[in-house]
């Protein structure tokens, strides 16, 4: 039999020289330039077949809307630019597991009610949107209905004057499993923007100079949000109607203004913050309708509010913190205290410490009249620094009678957590 | 004339030793305020509620102390054939140049060198605001009576009033009408006192101003603007123009 054996090995061998050298093969590669055989991206990803890749060299490209509708790997060398000329949504992605990396999209169309996107991703799973270069978009980066998708190392522009004359940087809606990484976001309106988004993370991302929010976040279960910066946006971070949320090492810094807030928590369960600082906010916590949440060894520095509780927050344990320089450490509405602040660091603190275990023999109350009053009649802001606030703060820490009596840290730090 | 009374006054109070003490104070305050704190603006701050405390309390009482401890030296000069309104003005000017003279010396230095900025500017032209104001009280208090206990009794119930009283009042005051929209008003009722005045205005400058939330925003709205800030300056000089005035009146027509 040693014939036959030989006459299969050699057919064999033939098909597989076909399937890797025929012309209709498999992971095509083409290119598109001038001089190359394509000169228009639409037209090579028309020609293209499911799993090829293209090649897009240095040029502009203004050809309308792109659409991207089988599996392919878009590859930008020396920064191809799409244009949209301020009319269309540049790139749509309606395939999976497509890869788009090295380009720079610039001026999408402007539309709010079919949200023009620079690149706008429909219910796909598997998209990579790597390392492009986004400049003056409506919406930047937009997914829906997507899974599994990475979007990493882009930078976004874009120059917004008004909140509803501009979308957001990166949107995400009914989404999972995403992977938001190293991106740069200015000037949208929110950085970063999650609805219905469950278990994804968001992961040393810079949000800085944004209309409304660095980070907003809202129904979204079960993700994670770890080493991001989120700087000088109009309102600062919002987190709303969400559980799980676990948030480590993140910055808050510079949201200063009337109502900004460094992280705004509302109606937010069972969620961990960790080791962030939260630097130069009008208050750098704002919690309203919080439970079981544990805030633990961050740092809330020069802010006006270091956080301000709403009464309507319970269960939530706020230890080894470091409260140092803030006009106020605490602010809160009511006199239902339902959550507990031991073992913190407070630069007010003025108690002492026999024993030298490094903790205060005397507790602290880090909520003072004047926030108190302030609470309740924000007129009273008027007073600040006035020497009769001072003089009722004094007394008030000698003998409490206005500020609710077990808002205290039993065992308050003498020294700041190395932090 | 006047010219040399205030000239005469101004050397004499050089030599005196409480002012040098206050120049001393300032100087020791200021100086460690910008040292301790490496924010400026919080350095601004502290500064602000040190100069608004021991600014007027040292203005008003030198001023009665000084005037009721040179009466004899006035009945001197009352003697010789010099109108009596020019006696009265060289001697406010000369209380009031050389108190500015040791606030310039104690704290105009370390502000200009510390504080950057149109901020430094505005906080020491509000201390010398506020000395001339509290200078100009003094004046009304010493010819109010003749006794020196009741006097300077008077200068400190006033300089109490200004810094602590008036704002407990204004607190009852907001508390009592809180369910009223009485922000614009407040506008006005702090006007009634030259201290609140220039702490308010010192803040708006400042990045803190967003804490002070809608009613500061309203502040910010009356004297943000050139209009607003030219009115804040006018009714800080009405203040030492009013107190001056009447109290020359008074002398002018006192029966020595």
């Amino acid at each position: 039999m040693p014939v036959g054996l030989n006459v299969i090995s050699v057919v064999s061998w033939l098909v597989c020289v076909l399937l890797m050298t025929g012309p209709k093969g498999y992971g095509n590669v083409c290119h598109v330039g001038s001089g190359y055989a394509y000169s228009s991206v639409k037209a090579a990803i028309e020609a293209a077949q499911k799993g090829d890749t293209i090649y897009v060299h240095g040029g502009t490209y203004q050809e309308g809307n792109i659409l991207i509708d089988k599996r392919l790997a878009l590859i930008g060398l020396e920064l191809p630019v799409l244009d949209g000329q301020k009319k269309y949504e540049i790139v749509s992605i309606k395939a999976d597991s497509v890869l788009l990396t090295g380009f720079r999209i610039q001026h999408s169309g402007r539309a709010s009610l079919d949200d023009p996107g620079g690149i706008k991703v429909y219910d796909s799973k598997h998209v990579h949107i790597i390392n492009n270069h986004l400049y003056d978009n409506f919406f930047g980066i937009y997914l829906q209905y997507s899974q599994q998708c990475i979007v990493k190392d882009n930078i976004l522009e874009a120059f917004g004057q008004e909140e509803q004359e501009i979308g957001n940087g990166i949107h995400c809606w009914k989404s999972e499993d995403l992977q938001i990484i190293g991106n740069t976001i200015t000037g949208h309106r929110d950085g970063i923007y999650f609805e219905f988004v469950y278990r994804s993370v968001v992961w040393r991302n810079i949000s800085s100079d944004n209309l409304r929010y660095g980070l907003h976040f809202m129904f979204s279960h079960d993700d994670a949000y770890i080493t991001n910066i989120f700087r000088n946006n109009g309102a600062g971070v919002a987190v709303m109607f969400t559980k799980n949320v676990k948030m480590f090492n993140n910055t808050f810094e510079d949201n200063w203004g009337d109502a900004a807030t460094g992280l705004l928590l509302k109606e937010i369960s069972d969620s961990y913050l960790f080791n962030n600082r939260f630097l130069r906010n009008t208050s750098g916590v704002y919690m309203e309708g919080t439970n079981r949440i544990r805030v633990e060894k961050n740092v809330f520095r020069s802010n006006g509010w270091g956080m301000k509780i709403q009464a309507s927050c319970a269960d939530n344990e706020i230890l080894h913190n470091n409260f140092i320089g803030n006009t106020f450490d605490i602010g809160t509405n009511g006199s239902l205290v339902l959550n507990s602040f031991d073992g913190n660091y407070w630069d007010k603190y003025e108690g002492y410490d026999l024993n030298k275990d490094q903790v205060g023999d005397v507790p602290y109350r880090p909520l003072s009249v004047f926030s108190v009053i302030v609470e309740q009649n924000p007129p009273a802001m008027l007073l600040y620094r006035s020497f009769i606030v001072t003089l009722l703060d004094r007394s008030e820490r000698i003998i409490p009678t206005l500020t609710p009596d077990n808002f205290i840290d039993n065992m308050p730090k003498m020294s700041a957590f190395p932090l | 004339m006047f010219n040399k009374i205030q000239k005469f006054i101004f050397s004499d109070i050089l030599n005196n030793r409480i002012i040098l003490a206050y120049t001393l104070l300032l100087a020791v305050l200021s100086w460690s305020v910008f040292n301790i704190e490496d924010d400026g603006n919080k350095g601004v701050l502290t500064l602000l509620n040190i100069i608004l405390l021991t600014t007027p309390l040292v203005s008003i009482i030198f001023t009665a102390i000084y005037l009721y401890n040179s009466a004899e030296f006035i009945e001197l000069l009352l003697s010789q054939p010099v109108n009596r309104g020019k006696i009265w003005t060289g001697l406010f000017l000369g209380l009031l140049s050389s108190l500015v003279f040791a606030f310039l010396l104690g704290a105009g230095i370390p502000i200009i060198i510390y504080v950057r900025g149109s901020i430094g500017l505005i906080l020491l032209g509000t201390g010398l605001m506020i000395t001339a104001i509290f200078v100009s009280l003094g004046f009304l208090c010493t010819i109010l009576t003749r006794d020196k206990a009741r006097g300077i009794g008077i200068s400190i119930l006033l300089w109490l009033f200004f810094s602590l009283l008036f704002d407990g009042l204004v607190l009852f005051l907001l508390f009592q009408f809180a369910e009223y929209p009485i922000e614009h008003a407040m506008v006005g009722v702090t006007a009634l006192n030259p201290i609140d005045l220039a702490r308010i205005f010192i803040i708006l400058q400042l990045d803190v101003s967003a804490m002070l939330g809608y009613t500061g925003a309203i502040f910010k709205d009356f004297f943000g603007t050139g209009l607003g800030a030219a009115i804040g300056f006018l009714l800080l000089c009405l203040w030492v123009m009013i107190p001056f005035l009447i109290s020359r009146r008074m002398f002018i027509r006192k029966d020595l």
